[in-house]
């Protein structure tokens, strides 16, 4: 088959690979029918992803057609049209089942990696890194998926695949953050990063009860569609600046909930952002928190910061005095996909959530490096191959 | 790591059980130095390897220089330090014992968790490193180690020893111990206790060994020490998947753009360290 190879930092190759097979007994093969990029799947081409080996194949967020199924999976059958959540849970051990998803303890075969570094590993995850299990990914025209029972979702009759595709992993990532932030009706509640996942997350948080959503970013489509079809107000952070305005349309409280969907390679205009490039630059420090110290600073007294932008390693001058005396809560994590998924199909049939609008460009496998230098100009929401 | 620690042992108020010290802690011969620095180079090269640090890299020159030095029987730091392990000297005495103590919780019932365990040709279904664990009668048993296949099976052949079931409680604890003229001596306790909250079973293993005596015996034991303790970690994790999910975790045997993934037998050195979980347990 062919499949998008990771072959070295910003080099991407199209290559013949062996098709993949039934290995285990809850495994499936599916036919690729969409997969799409995600802003982390940048981490791993710029190389902040210290464990991507080359002739790894990349993609985590697709959807596709069961064509196999081992001996033990019970709740699929061949021909199923089906999203997969990106992150990959067993089912049976005691996280799977108190629905903490990405924390399972059995899906990631290389464990020992983050154990070193994180004391305890997290989840394996589709084609994202050797730390995260190693699996091959979905920029394929096929793809394994371990514990298919549990990770794939049949995808309701009318449902088109451009808009399932994201309930793999930019929208239950987006809800979990809005999620997470625990919004109470009347909430404002402040953005970063207007990317999928912050689309996303502002529907999210209109649908769990936001009065008020602020998104920012300096991406003058992606603030457009945050406005005109997510719905939120948006800052312009290239423009103004965002602690004062935040402060300025609250009346002087700072916003309830503040969510950061960008992570470690944030961006920004001011000093520090070239403070964070030099240490990042020489590895003193693996990721940028602009935005983390940002949404710190900006949060209301006593309100809840939701990190899903993902970080990876140290961070640096996080004011840890403004959390502590403001009364913030953190809460943080990677999706637990599994528990939303039902739910968010649910939604997106319903027109409760949109989603299709992210795919702004379809392109074929044999084009995967050109569109992820795109992607990576942001010069679009989503690039989403279609393998065939 | 684990020698400036009190032991984990005494913590979990286990381990009193030491082994004998009959086999290889006692034969200062080249043979049985032999057998640890193969081994232990080729658990070191594949540790180092994958570790991809620095550290790594020293861990995996290292592990490289120790399978030479075994396959050949040939340590070009002996000659130039003046030293002949193979001679007997008079003055040999057993190693103190290492300690490995590694505790993880299973989802399930205590029961279930005791039961696979204590049916020890099971064993073998999760412990990589074992070919076969044959039950003799209901104390005695016969281990056969699995050697990573190519270079250090044929130098070494097979590594087999004979174990006893010294105390068993039945769905809480075993203590063993292996029978004396072991290749290699060690004893052992495994605890099962269930974990708060209905979480489960806590599995708690303790397995001592002694290091083959000689100079070089120690020395290689302290170096490979990690690698094996990571080597039981993963054994005890593999338990858990089969007693969870019913399988055991893998990419093994996936797609990638490597070729040499590709084409078995044509692997470079340095990939086929990397590639394979299995090799990571080259005995014991
Ligand atoms: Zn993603
Ligand atoms: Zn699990």
């Amino acid at each position: 088959m062919k499949a998008l190879c990771y072959n070295g930092v910003g080099d991407l190759r199209t290559e013949r690979v062996p098709d993949p097979t039934i290995i285990n007994p809850k495994d499936a093969i599916l036919r690729v029918i969409l997969s799409s990029v995600c802003g982390s799947d940048l981490h791993l081409l710029n190389g902040y992803v210290p464990t991507m080996r080359e002739g790894d194949i990349i993609g985590h967020e697709f959807m596709g057609e069961v064509i196999e199924i081992g001996s033990e999976v019970k709740n699929l059958k061949k021909g199923d049209r089906v999203v997969v959540c990106s992150i990959l849970g067993c089912g049976e051990c005691q996280y799977c089942q108190s629905t903490q998803w990405s924390l399972c303890d059995n899906s990631n075969p290389h464990a020992w990696i983050p154990e070193k570094a994180y004391g305890y590993s997290p989840a394996g995850i589709f084609g994202y890194s050797h730390a995260f299990g190693g699996y091959a990914g979905s920029h394929a025209d096929y793809i394994r998926v371990p514990y298919a029972d549990r990770g794939c979702f049949v995808i309701p009759e009318g449902l088109p695949d451009e808009a399932a595709v994201f309930a793999s992993d930019a929208l239950p990532t987006g809800f979990m953050a809005a999620d997470l932030a625990d919004i109470q009706p009347g909430n404002v509640v402040a953005i970063w990063g207007c990317g999928g996942v912050g689309q996303m997350a502002i529907q999210s948080a209109f649908l769990l009860g936001a009065s008020r959503v602020i998104a920012i970013d300096r991406e003058p489509d992606r603030l457009r569609m945050a406005k005109e079809i997510s719905g939120a107000e948006v800052l312009d952070f290239s423009k103004v600046d965002v602690q004062e305005a935040l402060r300025e349309m609250t009346g002087g409280r700072g916003p309830d909930r503040c969510i950061d969907c960008v992570g470690m390679e944030a961006v920004s205009e001011g000093l520090d952002y070239y403070y964070d490039k030099t240490k990042q630059f020489v590895r003193l420090e693996s990721d940028r928190p602009i935005v983390l110290r940002e949404a710190i600073m900006a949060c209301r007294k006593g309100g809840t910061v939701s990190i899903i932008g993902v970080y990876g390693g140290l961070v640096d001058s996080i004011p840890m005095g403004a959390a502590m005396n403001k009364a913030l809560t953190f809460r943080m994590g990677q999706q637990h996909g599994q528990r939303y998924i039902p739910r968010l199909l649910e939604h997106l049939q319903k027109g409760e959530l949109n989603s299709s609008f992210m795919l702004t460009h379809k392109m074929s496998l044999d084009q995967g490096m050109a569109g992820y230098d795109l992607f990576n100009k942001k010069e679009t929401m989503r690039v989403v191959f279609a393998p065939q | 790591m684990a020698n400036k620690k009190q032991p984990v042992s005494s913590l979990l108020g286990m381990g009193p059980i030491e082994p004998d010290t009959s086999g290889s802690s006692r034969i200062n011969v080249d043979n049985t130095e032999r057998i640890w620095s193969a081994a232990g180079g080729a658990l070191l090269a594949t540790y180092g390897l994958r570790r991809g640090s620095l550290g790594g890299l020293l861990l995996a020159t290292l592990g490289g220089f120790m399978v030479y030095r075994g396959a050949s029987g040939y340590c070009p730091m002996n000659k130039a330090l003046g030293r002949n392990t193979a001679e007997p000297k008079s003055d040999d005495k057993a190693m103190d014992s290492i300690e490995i103590a590694k505790s993880l919780t299973i989802n399930k019932p205590r029961k279930e968790v005791y039961a696979y365990w204590r049916q020890l040709e099971n064993l073998p279904q999760f412990m990589f490193h074992l070919s076969e664990v044959q039950q003799l009668d209901n104390k005695r048993s016969h281990w056969v180690a699995k050697l990573s296949d190519g270079l250090l099976a044929k130098t070494l052949g097979t590594v087999e020893w004979d174990a006893e079931i010294l105390e068993e409680v039945k769905n809480e604890r075993l203590v063993w111990k292996s029978v004396a003229d072991a290749r290699i001596d060690n004893a052992g306790e495994v605890r099962f206790v269930d974990a708060p909250n209905g979480q489960g079973t806590e599995v708690h293993a303790v397995i001592k060994y002694r290091p083959p005596a000689g100079q070089l015996g120690g020395a290689i034991m302290k170096l490979f020490n990690p690698a094996f303790e990571e080597m039981i970690k993963q054994d005890l994790r593999r338990f858990k998947q089969l007693l969870e999910t019913g399988e055991i975790t893998t990419i093994e045997g996936q797609p990638s753009g490597r070729k040499s993934e590709q084409q078995p037998g044509k692997k470079p050195i340095s990939e086929q360290a990397k590639v394979d979980e299995k090799h990571e347990s080259a005995m014991l």
